[in-house]
């Protein structure tokens, strides 16, 4: 088991990245530091992904001139698929990363903390005080 | 001896309900003086002498120590949770096909399509491009589309706060109180940037035009050497972030401002779609679409892929910018 896994070490690499990413996300408070675990588990996959494209002795899939023209002889290159995979995950990646920012700025600006069991509790308060208000306004109109 | 079991049980029910022979005497307040004629003895003794029952006390308990135990037993479970997950993804690594291995199922008959006769349709030396911006066009549209919409939510999410901003400036002309603007204070983000950085400066007025020239050689050799509209709009972004920081955002907004960014990304999103559309159309109706491949190692050859990626890069370039810009500024 122990020489699969050092054949495949990058894969075992990603999937241990993945697991680090997963562990940020459950144990930080931090807003930052969450999205920031969601962002190792993107770059896990992305290293998931370029490993399983890539074949040992060959040249990256652009075209190289032989001698009689351009080879297009598949036993020169490697897999281009995963290559077009990971560049739409690292563009989703980046937008989803972005909006989750601005969420979270837009958290801090009204709530003025990152930690997110703070921002709940003052969550609450305000419900209650919100609460108390409309509780008020209606014994004013029953008087 | 039944009523010894009976009584038992009387004695049991009352210690659950809370009606039982009291331990904690001592911590009750001292009676009031008897000789008060009006007070309601009857009425208040029940609640007096009621002891704790089982409920209050798990009540009591979870309050005092419920958090404290909740937070300690979710940090080792979510541990646990990890490290059960990882080992599973680690048996399953194990099982996979070796790396680098050549008979892998991964390089199947598409991979064989696309190197043999990639080159030849698409016209393009770089496979991956030719892949991206041809076969798989569609995909490519989707990705822009998603960071263009990306850009735009955050310009919703944050271009709230500069409203404020103008609201405050309000406040100041005319008095006008909004509810909203003075419960939550004025914004918080100014972006101070020096005016007179001189190294930055320097440094800025040298390199912008290399980074912006080396952003537009990798845009239009996308489908010759690795790079494309991804890679070389994010060179580009950089340039405009550095000329932003060195020069202040007011000077960038001479030539790029929200305006532009909306007209020139969705323009460019509109191009694809069009010309994307047309080739798709005619490709499925097996129609001559009269776009020239051009002969493969040249700059003008790979029919749509060399507009297609000046599309791609103008969004990516503008979208990242104008993150930057707005997460600094609030403002593009």
């Amino acid at each position: 088991m122990f020489a699969k896994l050092l054949t495949n070490h990058y894969e075992a690499v990603a999937v241990i990245l993945a697991g680090i990413g997963l562990t940020n996300l459950l144990l930080q408070k931090n807003l930052i530091k969450k999205i920031i675990g969601l962002n190792i588990m993107d770059t896990a996959i992305y290293l998931f992904l370029a490993a399983k494209g890539w074949v040992s002795g060959r040249a990256a899939p652009i075209l190289i001139e032989g001698e009689k023209g351009w080879i297009m002889d598949v036993n020169n290159y490697v897999n281009p698929v995963p290559s077009g995979l990971v560049l739409t995950g690292i563009v989703v990646g980046v937008s989803v990363t972005a909006f989750a920012l601005a969420l979270t700025l837009k958290l801090y600006e009204y709530y003025g903390t990152l930690n997110i069991d703070e921002a709940l509790l003052k969550m609450t308060q305000e419900q209650e005080v919100h609460e108390a208000e409309i509780m008020n306004e209606e014994q004013e109109d029953i008087l | 001896m039944r009523e010894d079991i009976k009584d038992l049980l009387n004695k049991f029910f009352n210690w659950i309900i809370g009606n039982g022979p009291r331990p904690e005497n001592e911590i009750l307040p001292p009676e009031p003086p008897p000789d008060l004629p009006f007070t309601r003895r009857n009425s208040g003794r029940k609640s007096r002498f009621h002891e704790a029952s089982i409920n209050e006390r798990y009540n009591e308990w979870v309050e005092l120590h419920g958090l404290h135990i909740f937070s300690s037993l979710y940090t080792w479970m979510s541990v646990l949770t990890c490290l059960v997950i990882i080992l599973l993804l680690l048996i399953t690594v194990t099982e996979l096909p070796p790396f680098g291995d050549e008979h892998n199922p991964a390089n199947n008959e598409v991979v064989l399509r696309y190197i043999k006769t990639g080159a030849r349709e698409t016209g393009a030396k770089n496979i991956v491009a030719g892949m991206i911006l041809d076969y798989r066009a569609f995909d490519t549209f989707g990705e822009s589309a998603v960071l263009f919409t990306a850009a735009v939510s955050v310009l919703m999410l944050l271009g709230a706060s500069r409203r404020n901003r103008t609201c405050e400036k309000n406040i100041f002309k005319f008095g006008i109180t909004s509810k909203s603007f003075l419960q939550r204070g004025p914004p918080l983000r100014v972006h101070i940037y020096r005016q007179d950085d001189m190294i930055l400066r320097g440094i800025a007025s040298i390199s912008i035009p290399t980074i912006l020239v080396m952003g537009c050689a990798i845009i239009i050799n996308g489908h010759l050497t690795p790079g494309g509209g991804f890679s070389g709009g994010a060179v580009l972004s950089t340039a405009l972030i550095l000329a932003a920081n060195a020069y202040g955002f007011d000077h960038v907004h001479y030539f790029f401002n929200e305006r532009t960014f909306i007209f020139s990304s969705s323009g460019s999103l509109i191009i694809y779609a069009l010309a994307k559309g047309y080739s798709f159309f005619t490709g499925a109706n097996h129609i001559p679409s009269g776009i020239p491949t051009g002969t493969i190692g040249n700059i003008l050859s790979g029919g749509l892929i060399l507009p297609l990626n000046i599309c791609v890069g103008i969004v990516v370039a503008g979208t990242l910018y104008s993150f930057y810009a707005l997460f600094s500024e609030g403002d593009i």
